[in-house]
């Protein structure tokens, strides 16, 4: 019998390739047959992509705020108009700051800027003057932003007359300046980061569902019936979601660049190096999840739960990683998408920076190897 | 060197040694198997739902171990040797194992690959699937597409790609029309003439008739293994049909139960069905009464008497739960249920077309026919649960487009697979369902008592509806559609799966009462249900190709060839007749 096995070496191998074939075809017809899997792959992409580019953004414009000059002369004035021309405010004026308290506690002003009565006096005096700012501290982002904007345009303000003479030079004037991406747009920094996301739904999502499905309507047990090995299974699934992964990424850098104008500052070398080595934990959580529940719906829960919201919450796509509680942090770790979005954004904003892109490559090759490693010893040609 | 024919024959196919297997605490879903399983015969693995089928041919693909025991398949042991059983063996999983969004070719293409079929014998191979499943004009079409029947023709051809040595069929039979269902048991007869060994897994009993051997499981147990006929002949000459019953028919069967020496009694048309102890002459009746007597004649026996036989019997006649029900006698003046033309369309496929037809009070009507002729649709449009696209239906009176409320409040609606709560225990099923009737306060109580008494669950109340046998599901399913006391009940495939026992006990209660005036509509696809209906509709692709008692249709059919056909044999010449006539 042993004989007989080396002998039929060569058409076993030949057998192989045949079925791996086979089975890299079906699941292709499958993925262009099946609405779910274009609806997951393409149109969920781009609704995610749009939603980033349009619709979300960080940068505030134009947030509306109460002016309260107490007393009004030329310079006051002055610096009144020198709000009302900023492009970050939008500006409600007033006398009294009692005046616009509910409306800071309604939101319908996001800040309170107070110019003293003191200020015409002080700043004649050479003193420095004040700005008092009140904001509302449950809602710190937009608090933060107010307070340093009205610094700005107060620091501003200086500057502008003191360089037309009408005024002492400030004592020390901080000058901000941006690199990469100078007008601080966020959606030069979302797109890249969502398509990490958009992979990890093809990668995780769709792979974990398709192979629950095959269970669900029973061809996974009529498979297994047939010669095909574990590995082949595996493997037959793996290189078509590979392929749509890749496709689906090229579809969103191609809308980034030419749609939302976001620029490509690396190599397509790079950015291909980096999203295929990425797809290997996204594909190998996806069979890892499918070998652990055979239901369609527990799996794109689990998918969600353990790849989708890490990739989203965790990678320091929407939160900044440095910010996160010190166990978090630890957890971001094992998140891949952690690795894939810095250096993702470092390819669309900044350029090739190899040593960087090596090590997110390597961590995330790791994190794929250990996934393929689980999810291979946990399936077997074996029903319940 | 190849081996003589003769003595690959002679060796056993597949040999089942003490084979147990359990899941989890529960008692063992199979429990210490023997038998052996001979090549170019058909071999049945006939029961219940539950007894232990599908695990049994898991065992045998391999794809499932043994906790104890051993299985042999073609020489190799399944523990070792999975590999080598895998590449010998085809195998038909219970939904075919398709896919659905590839075409009739395209499946072929994949399993021949994965089976490893030789580019040079495709052409031949393919040729003669299409031609013994007469598939060759679909071939582009998708297998989602096709109907039950197709479907499995081509499940049927995916496992035959590379002629297999052994192939193991799941439920070929469960929702196919009996039409398929014969062409498919042609086609594998065909195969065992070629020296193939077919194991062919069922629950229905009739289907068991025809193979050459027979493994009846029960609950994980082997009852009987051998020919069918070994197991029909223990009962020969103890059945008996009592045609010409003086009276209720259905009232003389109750009394005729609770007789000594009756062992099984079933309607069977306008006739009842007994099965005697051995030595015994079947039971006068009329005697005591001063009814006719009926005339008694010795009737060939079928599997499932034999099968009660071999369980001790069935439950005897006394319905506790028709014996308490408040009779419905007032004559309505017009039928209890009325469906008129009922039509329901989705898009441009017909599911149910002009359905016309009357129940009066105290009348069991049935409709009949295979998955997707539109049976269910028929019956929730009755039940209010589907608007018709055209027609209309009125139960009790009561028009369903405009009083569908009041018409669900007088019925009790039993739904396929039993649909209870499976978190929720017995007693707070029927709590619940109460609830739901409207029923509350002392007489919710003492209705629920009643019920819990009726079909002793005080033993099991507090277990979860879910982890319940298939058997004491359906008997909470009926506890609670009767809770309300309707005087309609709707049955949808109402026995489906579980063991004659608990169908002999489920009808018993039905039988007490529709005697007590309950009106009751039940689907099914059990040819010999059928028989215990007054009427019957056949439903086929979505028309009634015809209408009446079960008698009146096997008279029918009833030819030189075919004196005394049963159930199926009518359907079978009704629908072929009625194909015939569209034809035409």
């Amino acid at each position: 019998m042993n004989v007989m096995r080396k002998l039929d070496l060569k058409p076993e191998r030949a057998g192989r390739a045949r079925r791996f074939a086979a089975l890299v075809r079906k699941e292709s017809y499958q993925v262009v047959r099946d609405p779910s899997s274009i609806l997951i792959a393409f149109v969920l992409p781009m609704i995610l992509l749009f939603l980033f580019g349009y619709g979300v953004s960080l940068d505030t414009t134009r947030t509306r705020v109460a002016l309260v000059i107490e007393e009004a002369t030329p310079l006051t004035r002055d610096l009144a108009a020198s709000f009302e021309a900023s492009r970050y405010f939008s500006v409600v004026n007033g006398r009294d700051r009692r005046e616009f308290e509910d409306d800071l506690v309604l939101g319908r002003v996001r800040g309170i800027l107070v110019v003293p009565a003191s200020f015409t006096a002080d700043h004649a005096a050479g003193r420095h003057p004040t700005v008092q700012v009140i904001v509302d501290g449950s809602d710190p982002n937009t608090a933060n932003f107010v307070q340093n904007y009205a610094q700005g345009t107060v620091a501003n303000w200086e500057r502008q007359r003191a360089s037309e003479g009408r005024s002492p030079p400030p004592a020390i004037a901080a000058d901000q300046r941006f690199w990469f991406n100078p007008e601080l747009t966020s959606r030069n920094f979302l797109v890249p980061g969502s398509i990490a996301i958009v992979m990890t739904l093809v990668g995780t999502l769709l792979t974990s569902l398709v192979v629950a499905r095959e269970w669900e309507r029973g061809t996974m047990e009529a498979m297994m019936a047939t010669p095909v090995s574990a590995a082949e299974l595996l493997a037959g699934k793996l290189l078509p979601y590979f392929i749509l992964g890749l496709t689906s990424m090229t579809l969103c850098v191609l809308i980034a660049v030419f749609l939302f104008g976001v620029p490509f500052r690396g190599s397509i070398a790079a950015l291909y190096a980096l999203s295929a080595t990425f797809l290997m934990p996204a594909l190998g959580q996806g069979l890892l999840i499918s070998a652990a529940t055979k239901n369609q719906f527990l799996a794109s829960q689990l998918a969600l739960i353990s790849a989708f919201l890490p990739a989203f919450l965790l990678s320091g796509f929407l939160f900044e990683i440095n910010s996160m509680p010190t166990v978090i942090q630890w957890i971001t770790y094992i998140v891949p998408a952690r690795y894939l979005i810095p250096s993702l954004q470092t390819v669309f904003l900044a350029g090739d920076i190899w040593p960087m892109f090596a090590r997110s490559i390597a961590v995330m090759f790791l994190i794929g190897c250990i996934f393929f490693a689980l999810a291979a010893r946990s399936t077997k040609k074996r029903i319940g | 060197m190849p081996t003589p024919r003769t003595e690959i024959d002679a060796a056993p196919f597949v040999r089942l040694s003490a084979v147990t297997k359990r899941f989890g605490a529960a008692s063992p879903a199979l429990d210490a198997i023997e038998g052996v399983i001979l090549g170019g015969r058909i071999t049945g693995l006939v029961g219940p739902d539950g007894a232990g089928k599908t695990t049994l041919i898991r065992l045998m693909t391999g794809l499932m171990l043994a906790d104890e025991g051993t299985v042999e398949v073609l020489g190799y042991d399944t523990r070792r040797d999975p590999g080598a059983i895998q590449a010998a063996i085809g195998y038909m999983p219970q939904r075919f194992g398709l896919y659905e969004d590839l075409t009739v070719q395209e499946n072929l293409d994949l399993y021949a690959d994965l089976r490893g079929l030789p580019k040079t014998e495709r052409g031949r191979t393919f040729a003669e699937l299409l031609e013994f499943t007469d598939l060759a004009r679909f071939t582009a079409r998708l297998a989602g597409k096709l109907s039950g029947g197709m479907k499995q023709k081509l499940g049927l051809a995916c496992a035959l790609l590379r002629k297999p040595r052994l192939l193991l069929l799941d439920e070929p039979g469960v929702g196919v029309d009996p039409i398929s269902r014969r062409d498919l048991w042609k086609m594998v007869e065909n195969l065992t003439a070629e020296g193939i060994g077919v194991v062919w897994s069922t629950a229905y009993l009739e289907e068991a008739e025809a193979c050459d051997h027979v493994f009846l499981l029960n609950q994980g147990r082997l009852l009987f293994s051998g020919p069918p006929q070994e197991m029909t002949g223990r009962v020969e000459d103890r059945v008996f049909r009592l045609s010409g019953v003086d009276g209720r028919r259905r009232d003389r069967l109750a009394r005729l139960l609770d007789q000594d020496g009756v062992i099984d009694g079933v309607i069977q048309g306008e006739a009842i069905r007994l099965v005697m102890k051995p030595g015994l002459p079947p039971p006068t009746l009329g005697t005591d009464d001063g009814a006719a007597p009926a005339r008694a004649s010795v009737t060939p026996p079928r599997f499932e008497d034999a099968f009660v036989d071999m369980l001790g019997g069935g439950p005897g006649g006394r319905s506790r739960l028709a014996e308490t029900q408040r009779a419905f006698t007032e004559e309505a003046g017009r039928p209890v249920i009325e469906a008129r033309g009922l039509t329901k369309r989705f898009g441009d496929f017909t599911a149910a077309d002009s359905i016309t037809f009357d129940i009066p009070r105290g009348e069991i009507f049935g409709l009949l026919g295979p998955n997707g002729a539109g049976k269910s649709t028929t019956f929730k449009m009755l039940c209010g649960l589907l608007k018709p696209s055209a027609g209309e239906g009125r139960v009790a009176g009561f028009d369903l487009r405009r009083d569908a409320a009041e018409a669900r409040n007088r019925l009790g609606y039993m739904a396929q697979k039993f649909s209870l709560y499976g978190d929720l225990n017995v007693i707070q099923n029927l709590n619940f369902f109460a609830g739901v009737y409207g029923l509350s306060g002392a007489r919710k109580r003492e209705r629920i008592d009643l019920m819990t008494e009726i079909f002793d669950f005080r033993s099991i109340h507090d277990m979860s509806a879910k982890d319940l046998p298939l058997g004491l599901k359906q008997r909470l399913a009926l506890a609670s559609a009767v809770l309300h006391e309707p005087e309609v009940l709707f049955l949808d495939e109402p026995t489906s799966g579980v063991d004659p026992i608990t169908r002999r006990e489920f009808w018993t209660h039905i039988n007490g009462l529709v005697e007590k005036g309950v009106t009751v509509l039940v689907t099914t696809h059990f040819m010999d249900e059928a028989e215990y209906c007054d009427r019957i509709s056949l439903i086929y692709r979505g028309r009634s190709i015809a209408l009446g008692s079960p008698d009146e249709m096997k008279a029918r059919v009833a030819s030189n060839d075919l004196p005394d056909p049963t159930m199926e044999d009518a359907f079978v010449a009704l629908v072929q007749d009625s194909e015939a006539k569209e034809a035409a």
